[in-house]
């Protein structure tokens, strides 16, 4: 049993669509290190539809959430993913080829069909609430 | 307290096995597992009966060798010493607790040796001195191994007391296969220094060396051995053994034309990040790192071995590091444990490569002890770092030159140039604080609890009182929750990270921490990750018995999270099969129940908690205990981080 310096391992859907991670990305960048993903790229094709259940089962059964957490809101080892924050064209080409730490995804364990899912469940997140109505996060 | 039938049976049982030991080791097991309801043999009765024919006590005009043992250890200051009692230091034990009055040092109760050393590696990051531990030369150092490892890498003194019957005529069975003709070469590795005192004079010199070796910087480990006749036997209160005098070496300072060349560069720099790791031995070095800061207005990194940087500070660029580290055209390590890490990066697929972070034309400059001293076995010192300069001392004791330095160059010019360097750096951070506020609110109300819901919840009920976050999993990590989110500016309320990645270190640490802090009336508060705590859970009995009062708050993710990433990642790469990563690592079916194990040992406790909003309740309950000189435990299950 180990632990290691910084966040150690990026298991998920790391970075997509960063700009600082294009190339190499460092090892567990920690996601409050690395911009929220931005929408800038406009997603190519349509997006597939998706079966939210499924997706949220699948978010747990293939380790998506040990890096973003349960909700898809972020951890130390992988960004944020959502609600409607990555359009579905990276989200799906990052899987398939991550740039950073986030192992691959290929077709052999994963398929577009379930990658469709899981972004339809990432896109139902519940919107927070807004920070300044929470007094334990004042300044 | 045992009765006399128990004393009879140990008696017994003690010299069977001693001597069948010498010829058959299994006949002196059958006999050692022997009922204890057995009746005494008749020779025990006759022989207890009989008048004794050499009564052994202490004469009036005598003392135990372990009394000036003792002596010498009040001497350098020992407010605890941390241990599993063992026979091999019976002698000091019975000095410490009669001849000492069990104060100064006082004996904290451990349930195993590896909880000693990780509660005075907890210690000393609260209290900056050394604590004891005391183990048996064997089987208790074994355990203790893996603790005094993680103080090494984290550069940490503690002051290691092994118990040791060299004389092979005279062993009882028991030390023969607790003796051992070189106690401390099982952790030479990664302990400073180590003796094994032939006299008490002897003894005397090498306790006060042993002391002021492990507390010059580099600091680490040392150990003493102690022969348990040395202990045990009578010497006259006619002798007289002096208490050498302990004097604490200054730690070195950078050499003067060295630091002239870190301070030039540092002034014509256009944006200059000092990193500090291990830097801040002292409060002063927390003083001394903001003022250079100030002087400059250059970014901070605090990689967080110590509290060496207010969090909130508006030079604090460590929650955006990385693009202060890619953005500075000169960049130093401050007692950095991993200065390549800092400027390169590996990436962690099937095949490994390495990038570097910063610049190709970043200027680079250590100041560090690590240069002053390595050792070949253990690789704890990381990969090589080209410079530009490396200043082999002690950054805290070279700041006040390099600050003077500094402060000769700086013309108005670049005054002006710094301020405005400055207000860049501050809006920088304060768009880093405000976008990990925003972070926070995600996943605000799921259940399990978000980490950072949490963090913010404990935050929310202790932000006003004298608080030391004593332990918390991610420690090593720059950018964990609590330092996202809380306001760190004294040096005790962050203490750092294991040293050596060593599970099993945060449960103890928090203890030896919290005790450190209950005479300064602090409040404790260990985030207390579920996986460590089932390593060491007896140190929850240890914070009970001791009245220690430390709030713990169970990070409960049921499993080890860390290493189901790992495992996942190894899946992705071998590509068959990606949905048993997490097989090894959950601590499910059953789950545990670690209110129930802390209630067991006499400490209130609630949970396990699922609903963040049970969550500030519950929590000001269990500060309320606190607040009371007790411990507490609230067990939250939480997401992975």
């Amino acid at each position: 049993m180990e632990m290691k310096r910084v966040g150690i391992v990026g298991a998920a859907l790391v970075a997509i669509g960063v700009s600082v991670h294009a190339q190499n990305a460092p090892p567990a960048a920690p996601a409050n290190n690395t911009p929220p993903v931005q929408p800038a790229a406009p997603a190519q094709g349509s997006v597939p539809a998706g079966k939210v259940e499924n997706g949220g089962v699948l978010y747990k059964k293939i380790g998506c959430y040990q890096c973003h957490a349960n909700e898809a809101q972020g951890g130390l080892s992988g960004p944020r993913l959502g609600p409607n924050l990555v359009p579905y064209a990276r989200f799906s080409q990052y899987i398939r080829n991550p740039t950073g730490e986030m192992p691959p995804y290929t077709t052999k364990v994963l398929s577009n069909q379930e990658i469709a899912d899981i972004y339809a469940w990432v896109n139902a997140r519940p919107k927070p609430p807004a920070v300044d109505t929470l007094p334990h996060l004042a300044r | 307290m045992a009765t006399p039938l128990e004393r009879r049976t140990f008696l017994k049982t003690g010299a069977l096995a001693g001597a069948a030991l010498v010829g058959t080791p299994a006949a002196a097991a059958a006999q050692a597992a022997a009922p204890a309801a057995q009746a005494p043999p008749p020779l025990t009765h006759a022989v207890e009966s009989a008048a004794p024919a050499d009564v052994q006590v202490l004469g009036d005009n005598e003392r135990a060798g372990s009394d000036y043992m003792l002596d010498v250890f009040k001497s350098l200051g020992f407010e605890y010493f941390f241990a599993n009692p063992g026979s091999s230091f019976r002698g000091l034990h019975e000095s410490l607790i009669n001849y000492g009055g069990n104060k100064a040092p006082e004996f904290i109760t451990c349930c195993h040796e590896e909880s000693s050393v990780a509660m005075a590696h907890g210690y000393f990051k609260a209290e900056g001195k050394p604590a004891a531990i005391m183990a048996h030369g064997t089987v208790g150092l074994q355990h203790a191994s893996m603790a005094i490892y993680n103080a090494w890498c984290d550069r940490v003194p503690v002051y290691v007391i092994l118990g040791n019957h060299a004389d092979a005529a005279i062993r009882r069975g028991a030390e023969w296969y607790h003796g051992v003709q070189d106690a401390a070469a099982m952790v030479r590795d990664y302990t400073k220094w180590d003796d094994f005192p032939w006299s008490l004079t002897h003894f005397g010199e090498s306790a006060v060396r042993a002391y002021q070796v492990s507390m010059t910087p580099p600091m680490a480990p040392v150990v003493l051995v102690l022969d348990g006749g040395l202990q045990e036997h009578p010497i006259s209160k006619d002798e007289r053994l002096p208490v050498p005098r302990l004097t604490t070496p200054a730690p070195p300072a950078g050499e003067r034309g060295a630091v002239e060349g870190a301070a030039q560069m540092l002034v014509a720099a256009d944006n200059p990040v000092l990193v500090a790791d291990r830097l801040a031995r002292t409060p002063n070095g927390m003083t001394l790192l903001v003022e250079l800061a100030e002087l400059l207005q250059a970014g901070v990194i605090d990689e967080g071995s110590r509290m060496n940087f207010p969090s909130r500070h508006p030079l604090n660029q460590t929650q955006r590091a990385r693009a202060a580290a890619a953005d500075a055209d000169v960049i130093v390590g401050l007692e950095s444990a991993d200065f390549w890490g800092t400027v390169n990066a590996v990436r962690d697929q099937l095949h490994r490569s390495t990038r570097r972070l910063a610049k190709a034309n970043a200027k680079l400059i250590t100041i560090s002890t690590g240069d002053l001293y390595i050792r070949a076995n253990y690789q704890d010192f990381r990969r090589l770092q080209d410079v530009d300069l490396a200043i082999a001392a002690d950054a805290e004791a070279t700041l006040p030159a390099l600050i003077d330095a500094v402060q000769r160059l700086v013309t108005a010019d670049r005054r002006r140039v710094f301020q405005e360097r400055g207000a860049k750096l501050a809006q920088a951070s304060r768009a880093a604080a405000e976008a990990n506020r925003i972070a926070a609110t995600y996943a605000w109300d799921a259940s399990p609890v978000s980490v950072a819901r949490l963090c913010a919840e404990v935050w929310a009920q202790i932000r006003n009182d004298d608080w030391s976050l004593v332990s918390s999993y991610y420690s090593n990590d720059q950018t964990n929750w609590p330092r996202r989110l809380w306001n760190f500016d004294k040096r005790y309320q962050w203490l750092g990270h294991a040293g050596g990645g060593g599970i099993g270190y945060g449960a103890p640490a928090s203890v030896g921490a919290a005790l450190a802090n209950k005479k300064h009336g602090r409040l404790s508060v260990a985030i207390q990750t579920d996986g460590d705590m089932m390593y060491a859970p007896g140190v929850l009995w240890t914070a009970a018995h001791h009245q220690v009062p430390l709030l713990s708050v169970m990070n409960n993710n049921r499993q080890y999270h860390q290493e189901a990433m790992h495992v996942q990642k190894m899946c992705n790469a071998r590509n068959r099969g990606i949905d048993r990563g997490e097989i090894g690592s959950r601590l499910t079916e059953p789950n545990i129940d670690y209110a129930k194990l802390a209630q067991s040992m006499g400490i209130h406790a609630e949970g396990p908690i699922t609903n963040p909003n049970d969550l500030a309740p519950a929590l000001a309950r269990a500060i309320a205990v606190v607040r009371k000189g007790e411990p507490a435990l609230v067990d939250v299950v939480t997401q992975v981080r």
